[in-house]
Parts: C-alpha cells; sequence; structure tokens
C-alpha cells in the first residue's frame, strides 16, 4: 500500500478464539499498585 | 470503531476491536474524517470535493481504495466480536494475592493511600500463622491455576521479615503437594534492606518493587521516615545493591509516584535511569483532590506533554544504545494479553484478594479499610462468594464510560477501587485516570510505530509515513 502501513498482526479477535487460559499475571502484582495497565502483561499460555 | 491521533510526527490509527495499528500519511488521516462504513465502490463525492484542493484526485481515490481494503480485512472498522465472551464471564480460581504482612511503616509518605502503613486499621504485624492460613487459602482456591503470585505488601513487609522468610517456607513446602508453583514478589521502601534481605529476595522473589520517587529533592518531600528526614541517601546504595546483585533474567522495578509537586516527572525518570536502573515505574499520585500535591484534571496538558517529552527521550535513548524501560509504555502490539483478559482487567476480587494482618480478605490492596468491601476472614473461614461474583461481572461491558472508549482493551476497565472511592461505584471509570492511560497508550503504541519504521531497509521506509 501507498498510503497506509499496518504496523502489527492486529490479532485480538485470533486471541479471543485460543484465550482465557487465565495463566497470565494479575495486573496489579508488577509494578502498579495504583493505576492499572493490562496490555503491558505478558500472554502465558505457553508457560503452563 | 477507530482512534486517530498525531504524535511526533506521525499519523497513526488504531483499529479498536482488531487491535490493528496502521501508519498512515496525512491525506488518509484526513479522508478518514469522511469515510464510514459500509463501504461503497467509489470515494464519497464530500470526501473528493473536500481534500482535492490540498491533494491529486488520484492519490484520494487510491487512497481511499486503500481504506476499502482494509475494512473488508477487518482491520478498520471491524467489528466488536467479544460481548459474546463478556455475557459467560464467571467467577474465575483465585491466583494472586497481595499479602499484607505488616501494616506498619516506618516512613510518612505524604501520599500514601494506606494512612502511613495500617490502612486505618491500627498498627500491627501479620502472626506467621495467619500467613500460612493465607497459603492454605491461595491453594484451595486457585483450583486448576499452575501459577500462584503472592505479593509482600505493606506497610514496610521488611518490618515483618521473619514472618516473610516463613510464610515463603511454608508456601515451597506446599506447592509440590499441590502441583502449583509460587511466584512471590515484594513491595518495599528499602529503608531495611540488609545483606540477608537482600540475599532472599533476590533468591525468592520473582520480581521486586523498589519504591523511589526518582531525584532525590522529589523523593525527599514526598518520602521521610518518621522523624522527617528524607530517605533518598539511606534507599539508593541499598537499592543499587539489590539490583546489582540481583539475576538478570528475575523482574525488578523501581517504582515512583508523581504528583503535581513534579509534573516535570521525565526528569525523575531519568534520574533513575542515570542512577543505574533500567526498570523504571513512575506513576501519577491518586488521591483527593483537596491535597496541595494531587493532581487533578487541569494538570492533564502538562502531564501529557511530559509523557510526550519521556517517550521521545526513551527513542533517543535506545538509538543511542542506552535503553530502559518504562512499566507504563510497555506494549506489545503482537504478543500482549489475549482479547478475554483485556475484558476483565486486573481480576481483583475474582481471581485477586488481599488478606489483612487480622486475616480479613478484601478484593485488592486498595479497598483494604473498607468495611463494605470485606469478603470475608481466614480464621473465621468466611468468604462472600455473592461479592466475587459482583467483581466478575465487573467487565468493560457493563462499564458505561469504557463501551465507547477507544481505549477499552488496554486499560481493560482501570482500578475498580479508583473507582469506587473517586466516582462512587466500581463500575464508574475514574476520569482523571482515564485520561492519563490513554495519553500513556498514545505514546506508547507510538513508540512501537517509530521503532518499526526504523528497523525497515531504507527503500522501505517510505518518508511519507513522517509528515511533519
Amino acid at each position: 500500500m501507498k498510503h497506509i502501513m499496518t504496523i502489527n498482526k492486529a490479532n485480538l479477535v485470533q486471541s479471543a478464539k485460543k484465550g482465557g487460559c487465565g495463566n497470565c499475571q494479575a495486573s496489579c502484582q508488577s509494578a502498579c499498585k495504583t493505576s492499572c495497565t493490562v496490555a503491558n502483561q505478558k500472554c502465558e499460555k505457553e508457560a503452563k | 470503531m477507530i482512534h486517530k491521533y498525531e504524535m511526533n510526527g506521525l499519523y497513526l490509527v488504531l483499529d479498536v476491536n482488531s487491535g490493528g495499528v496502521h501508519l498512515v500519511d496525512k491525506l488518509t488521516y484526513q479522508l478518514l474524517d469522511y469515510v464510514q462504513p459500509p463501504f461503497s465502490e467509489k470515494c464519497p463525492a464530500e470526501a473528493v470535493t473536500a481534500l482535492s484542493t490540498d491533494f491529486a484526485l488520484q492519490d484520494i481515490l487510491d487512497c481511499y481504495q486503500e481504506l476499502k481494503e482494509l475494512y473488508e480485512q477487518k482491520i478498520l472498522f471491524s467489528n466488536d466480536e467479544y460481548e459474546k465472551y463478556a455475557r459467560f464471564a464467571a467467577p474465575a480460581p483465585i491466583k494472586a494475592m497481595c499479602l499484607h504482612i505488616s501494616h506498619d511503616c516506618n516512613m510518612r509518605c505524604k501520599y500514601c493511600f494506606a494512612s502511613t502503613g495500617d490502612f486505618g486499621t491500627g498498627r500491627k504485624l501479620m502472626p506467621v500463622e495467619t500467613g500460612k492460613l493465607a497459603i492454605d487459602f491461595l491453594l484451595k482456591h486457585s483450583q486448576d491455576r499452575k501459577f500462584l503470585e503472592l505479593d509482600f505488601f505493606g506497610g514496610e513487609p521488611l518490618m515483618n521479615f521473619n514472618a516473610v522468610k516463613e510464610v515463603v517456607r511454608y508456601a515451597r513446602e506446599r506447592e509440590t503437594e499441590y502441583n502449583k508453583k509460587f511466584r512471590f514478589t515484594i513491595t518495599t521502601n528499602g529503608t531495611l534492606l540488609n545483606d540477608d534481605s537482600i540475599d532472599f529476595i533476590n533468591s525468592e522473589m520473582s520480581n521486586v518493587v523498589l519504591s523511589i520517587d526518582g531525584r532525590k529533592e522529589t523523593n525527599d518531600r514526598m518520602r521521610p521516615v518518621t522523624g522527617g528526614k528524607g530517605t533518598y541517601d539511606i534507599i539508593l546504595p541499598k537499592f543499587k545493591k539489590l539490583v546489582e546483585q540481583r539475576d538478570k533474567n528475575l523482574d525488578y522495578y523501581v517504582r515512583g509516584t508523581f504528583t503535581k509537586y513534579n509534573l516535570d516527572f521525565a526528569e525523575d525518570v531519568f534520574s533513575l535511569h542515570d542512577a543505574g536502573f533500567d526498570q523504571i515505574s513512575v506513576e501519577p499520585v491518586v488521591c483527593e483532590s483537596k491535597y496541595p500535591y494531587a493532581l487533578t484534571e487541569e494538570d492533564i496538558p502538562a502531564i501529557s506533554a511530559e509523557y510526550e517529552r519521556l517517550a521521545n527521550k526513551i527513542l533517543e535513548n535506545d538509538r543511542a544504545g542506552k535503553h530502559f524501560n518504562f512499566f507504563h509504555f510497555m506494549i506489545d502490539l503482537d504478543a500482549g494479553p489475549c482479547a478475554i483478559k483485556r475484558l476483565k482487567g486486573c481480576g481483583c476480587g475474582n481471581e485477586y484478594v488481599a488478606i489483612t494482618p487480622d486475616g480479613d480478605i478484601y478484593p485488592c490492596h486498595q479497598f483494604v479499610g473498607i468495611e463494605k468491601y470485606k469478603m470475608g476472614n481466614l480464621e473465621e473461614g468466611t468468604f462472600n462468594e455473592d461479592m466475587k461474583y459482583e467483581f466478575s461481572q465487573s467487565h468493560i461491558y457493563h462499564k458505561p464510560k469504557c463501551r465507547d472508549c477507544w481505549a477499552k482493551f488496554y486499560c481493560s476497565g482501570g482500578c475498580n477501587a479508583n473507582n469506587y472511592q473517586y466516582q462512587g461505584d466500581i463500575l464508574e471509570s475514574h476520569t482523571l485516570s482515564c485520561e492519563l492511560e490513554k495519553k500513556r497508550l498514545e505514546c506508547a503504541i507510538m513508540i512501537q510505530a517509530v521503532k518499526k519504521m526504523e528497523n525497515l531497509a531504507p527503500d522501505e521506509a517510505s518518508t511519507a509515513f513522517r509528515n511533519c
């Protein structure tokens, strides 16, 4: 494309179909105890 | 739904429901004001008329076809596919715990949300036996979850270091029996660190959060010990020692809080980096607006500008090979958490609970001391499953402001405790936190876009996308 460059896989829909295993970290257990961000957590499905 | 914004000379478009991030040129950025699904075969006449004074007709028509193609690929104006998953939201196994091993603290931080350590419930240390009950509770309620997270929190946890060690020892004994793996973390103000506790933390804790606000003057203004003296000179050498001795594969964060007193908080981040730390989190204070250090909506423009300055400095550092990680700009646009996780956020009160020294159970550390949200007690063997169900339903589709927000799959509805404390309802998003979160996300996505461009081969890296 000449006018647009897509910079990622845009795979949220696919992630829902295979997701929800619950192995990922609880958000507040990392470095935030007051301002929650979820999208900076890692998927840990492979870790199981 | 899309969100488009301009930052750092780039035009960025986020397709909210697919998670697609598109770097676009100025023409595309403007054309998006005139188009929406369903896409017809031809570019709307209104768009052609409006844009043809600045752009060539053929470019407008070509650009429209590119947008149409992305729409057909379902990565632009894509549909929300997730509400059906939210409808099945149900109570989940409890996998994470904030263990308030100490409701006492030797510091008197002026912004402390824990009422200088005791959460308004009286200064006390958790007995080892209560800590063991907490471990038993987590093992029992975690069902099929393999990894269990337990954060030693306070107050200052090292004021009850012996109990920390005993609880870890007990959990390690029991994890094999239950086929679980505990991941311990600890949040400390650092004043009581010594060789013994550093060794223990570095061998047992998968993550350690080291509280320091940045520059000496910033830290010492808000983080004095009980006598009023600043703590920077006490804690910095101890934190440096801990990090130097820590396995590089294990996590740590130096973590600070910024307030109205240091709206130039990027300087505090840089100061921590200059001191030798490369894993840094500096967060906005959350408190009632009556306090002089409180952040208010009038501070949003200054904070936003500072986040942008910080983002650019991080890019500069990366180019110079001096990388450091800023927690709130961390984002993996390809392999972040799944959409299911993004619907329900931190999981407080459902997958995550906090335990006080008395064995009281709360949805998280931020709810401790709010009697209405006491979920039960370990010694009494009580646990309010109805409240757990209520928290299991606190997903983004039950939060009115989140439904139409572009950032909903990144913050996942924000902090339920902040919502309750400052908006009166766990489902009512805390406006100031939302605005700051959105700015951080814009910065984080911009950083990824710049890195993507800079990693392209020169002939691929069209200058068309850098517009300003």
